[in-house]
């Protein structure tokens, strides 16, 4: 699946180790990012012999930098610190769209392999004119070409430097080289450290954050209290206290500059304003029930026989209703983006977006710029996991920039980011399944309610400066996306109905979060599964093993199951104690039904009185197709195991009727170190399988795992996430 | 006014900033120096945590003229590519990051276990490192990572055990 700028988008990064590599010499459709472009598009030969690689995907801390040099450097033949990357620079690199998704990055690293190969060849080619012979016989070295008879022979030899350093190749991409062999490569495949983690361990400047322009100002926003709120009033007279703080206002937009950070972030505190606020918001309480109401659109995602008839003659039907929170990213340094007017009227904006052409043109939109005015360049920001903020700091700072006259560096407050940045959206998953007389599935109903999982800005009113500047509200969802990823399931199930309901407007501002939809759809589909083995008097592993017929599938789940000793009792752990109950549950996903197979046994401990659920360990097996990088794909699953952990036990966007109400850590409390379990991977490593990314997949099956854990140690079934302890001392009441 | 002066990384500098400035901003912008981030303003996350004397604190809302007397360490203080720090060292050889956002606190909080509690079991390590959040979920490399320094700077031949990895094959 491609990710065009014009198409829909997952929210998660491009795994480290979700690299592609084909065969060697398989030749297939150039990839559309390829189509139409030159190798000086893509790389570059400097007179030192080192190269340059543009690329319009970019680092969102998964190691992607690393991934993209070891692919160039074994596909030219060159030593990995020799490649630098130009990352996501609108006036340098070519348009990959959106750095997002695991499904992107088959065709991201296909173009790489392909762009390198192609000018590994040309460059041969005038080796072999320079030392008078065929290519077939040279061999290249660190960028020293020879023939391979005599490698070493001063007099026969050429280095790329030498034969096309600091010019052009004018030649189109034609994707007509052949790439090398796995046997070949000496960096895929191996577990490379990162390249960009030693600057960030000895302090030098990394992120965006460390951005300092000269007679830059700092900036802050000051946001309305609420979305939809309007500015009757602004008074920005204790403003004089701050000697050259200024505040700008355009419509209800407001932010201030001042030539310090703290003076800043004072002067955001000393504008006195009057907004107007309406209650708009649903009940909390009620918020799931709303969803429905919203619903406008109903799409039948995958018909099988006829569910309804085969529910109605089950032996014994279940039924159960789960519910998501909105959740947010989270990231653990609040965005930032520093802009620059340039003299000629133009803008240039340092930034963290996942897409520096797609926002380009809503910064485009927003500043009444011709998009060839505007120039975005990324840097770092902290890990995003889908939309945070970073695309709107960047219309805020170029905003108060062309105010300002200056460089402008603005960063979102703590509260900036949890209030403001697009959450996760709170979904509803009705799930019936029914049993025949053998304890078989015979028909399975699904219903989910979800607002679009896709909302990334292209226009001036999808950014919160934009809707502020306007006075007016973000639009309806254009599209559609990612409510129904993992709804259906991988069991066979004669009867199978799954039905996903739009719903167009979602009551707080929603987008992209890792795995979209595919968390919420898991933990339904994979606690719906474990009542019904329950119901069937079937261990659980067993259940899931007599419904699955892909032996990739069975092989996660058994490998999960054997990892953790699921035929042997749950040991007791090392703290036993009174009114402590342990238990364990397994889940299982192929995610996106498309992608990498994954399995998760989790061990909980629940403690009955204050309702605190442990989880203890965590056992994942995970099938990704062909592993590039073992030590990034372990990484990626123990990030994904922890994360997926910390949103199943804790993580929860509150609101009252006007505001959202989680604004810091206390308020949205993330997992800590006293509370992360201990985790074991099984890779399962397939050479002739295509990859597929890493970075989302085993998010998916943490919370029905852990539901599953739960109803183990405690015959009790949480349905709702997070399962915090007033819900647990809940679900233990209502049991009894 | 008086003019301030505070140590930091061992160099006396006189600071412009007013004594209420917390040192957060007195580090980054008028220092120069990358390694404290923001990440809360609150006291909350750990991410902008230096070392006042022996002992790690969050410096985003820490008055500076509140240290004029203590001696400030940040992460440029601890070691450098050619002089690194244990911690340093242990980062990264058991590459305990992913965006490396939170690394700041984690190496500075790591540093002052170190130094009060040796060999810290892992109990010991994780009550440490509590205050300190990382959102990506880190967490298991960077609990090795307090190992490795902890055997790098207190055991003799532990270098022995310390570059394996990167090795082809590993899995």
């Amino acid at each position: 699946m491609s990710d065009q700028p014009n198409s829909p988008h997952s929210g998660a990064p491009a795994g480290a180790a979700g690299i592609h590599a084909e065969t060697a010499g398989q030749l297939s459709p150039l990839p559309d990012t390829l189509l139409n472009s030159t190798l000086d598009d893509w790389l570059a030969i400097g007179p030192d012999g080192d190269i340059t690689v543009f690329s319009g995907k970019v680092e969102l801390g998964t190691g992607v930098r690393t991934a993209l040099c070891q692919v160039v450097a074994d596909e030219l033949d060159v030593a990995l610190d020799r490649i630098h990357v130009v990352m996501g620079d609108t006036a340098r690199s070519p348009d990959e769209g959106m750095t997002v998704g695991s499904q992107t990055v088959a065709t991201y690293w296909r173009a790489a392999r392909l762009v390198a190969a192609e000018a590994r060849q040309a460059l041969l080619a005038l080796a072999a004119a320079r030392l008078g012979a065929a290519p077939a016989v040279l061999v290249v070295r660190d960028g020293v070409v020879s023939r391979r008879d005599e490698p070493d022979d001063p007099q026969r030899r050429v280095t790329y430097a030498e034969l096309l350093g600091g010019k052009r190749f004018d030649a189109p991409v034609t994707g007509r080289a052949p790439t090398k062999s796995a046997a070949d490569y000496r960096l895929i495949g191996a577990s490379s450290g990162r390249l960009d983690l030693a600057n960030k361990f000895y302090g030098a400047p990394s992120f965006v954050h460390d951005l300092r322009l000269p007679g830059m100002l700092h900036g802050r926003v000051v946001r309305p209290p609420s979305t939809g709120a309007t500015l009757r009033a602004l008074d920005d007279s204790g403003l004089a206290a701050i000697p050259g703080a200024r505040a700008v206002r355009l419509g209800d937009f407001v932010g201030v500059v001042a030539e310090r950070e703290e003076q800043a972030i004072r002067a955001a505190t000393l504008l006195r304003l009057t907004w107007d606020e309406s209650a708009a918001l649903p009940a909390q309480e009620t918020l799931h029930e709303s969803l429905r109401d919203l619903a406008t659109r109903d799409e039948v995602r995958q018909e099988r026989g006829d569910a309804a008839q085969a529910l109605a003659g089950a032996t014994r039907v279940i039924s159960g209703r789960y519910l998501q929170p909105y959740q947010a990213h989270a990231s653990l340094g609040p965005s930032c983006a520093v802009a620059r007017m340039e003299d000629d009227g133009s803008m240039t904006v340092w930034c963290s977006t996942q897409g520096v052409f797609p926002l380009r043109g809503a910064l485009a939109d927003l500043l009444e710029l011709p998009t060839e005015r505007v120039r975005l360049i990324f840097m770092e920001g902290a890990g995003c996991y889908g939309q945070n903020g970073s695309d709107d700091v960047a219309a805020d700072a170029a905003l108060l920039a062309r105010a300002a006259g200056k460089p402008v560096r603005v960063q979102w407050s703590r509260a900036d980011e949890f209030a403001w940045e697009p959450k996760s959206p709170a979904m509803l998953m009705e799930a019936r399944g029914g049993l025949d007389e053998h304890g078989q599935i015979v028909g399975w109903e699904y219903q989910v309610w979800s607002p679009s999982h896709a909302n990334r800005p292209r226009r001036a009113l999808q950014l919160i400066a934009g809707q502020l500047v306007a006075g007016q509200a973000a639009p309806l969802s254009a599209f559609f996306y990612g409510g129904a990823r993992n709804a259906p399931t991988e069991y066979a199930v004669p009867n199978t109905r799954v039905t996903m309901h739009w719903v167009a407007r979602s009551p707080l501002r929603a987008s992209s979060m890792r795995t979209l939809g595919g968390t919420a759809n898991t933990f339904a589909n994979e606690s719906l599964m474990d009542e019904l083995a329950l119901t069937a008097e079937a261990d659980p592993v067993a259940f899931r093993l007599r419904h699955l017929t892909d032996e990739r599938a069975r092989a996660v789940v058994e490998a999960a199951a054997q990892q953790a000793r699921w035929d042997e009792p749950l040991a007791a752990g090392d703290d036993p104690a009174p009114g402590l109950m342990t238990g364990r549950g397994i889940a299982f996903a192929r995610y996106e039904n498309t992608e990498a197979y994954v399995a998760a046994v989790a061990e909980v401990a629940v403690d009955a009185a204050s309702g605190v659920v442990r989880v203890r360990r965590v056992v994942v097996a995970h099938d990704c197709g062909l592993i590039v990088n073992p030590d990034g794909v372990r990484n990626q699953i123990e990030g994904n195991v922890i994360q997926a952990t910390s949103r199943a036990l804790k993580e929860e966007v509150r609101f009252d009727a006007t505001r959202i109400t989680s604004l810091d850590w206390e308020t949205y409390p993330i997992l800590k170190f006293s509370e992360v379990p201990e985790i074991e991977t099984v890779l399962i490593n397939r050479p002739d399988v295509t990859p597929v990314g890493a970075g989302e997949p085993a998010t998916v099956v943490m919370a029905p795992a852990i539901a599953n854990a739960i109803a183990n140690a405690t015959g009790a079934r949480l349905r709702q996430i997070p399962f915090t302890p007033a819900r647990v001392r809940q679900a233990l009441a209502e049991k009894r | 006014m008086a003019a301030l002066f505070i140590t930091v990384n061992g160099v006396r500098r006189e600071i412009t900033s007013p004594p209420e400035t917390p040192l957060l901003f007195v580090l980054r912008d008028e220092l120069g120096l990358s390694g404290p981030r923001f990440g809360c303003g609150l006291d909350q996350c750990g991410a902008c945590a230096v070392l006042r004397g022996a002992e790690a604190v969050a410096s985003c809302r820490l008055p500076v003229g509140e240290v004029a007397d203590a001696q400030i360490t940040t992460l440029e203080g601890l070691g450098t590519p050619d002089e690194p720090h244990p911690v340093q060292r242990a980062f990264l050889e058991e590459q305990a990051a992913q965006c490396g956002y939170c690394s700041n606190g984690m190496m500075i909080a790591t540093a002052a276990l170190l130094w009060r509690t040796p060999h810290p079991t892992d109990a010991q390590a994780r009550m440490a490192l509590d205050d300190h959040l990382c959102r990506c979920g880190s967490h298991p490399r960077i609990l090795r990572a307090v190992q490795r320094a902890a055997a790098l700077m207190w055991d003799a031949d532990s270098d022995a055990d310390s570059d394996q990895r990167g090795q082809k094959g590993d899995a």
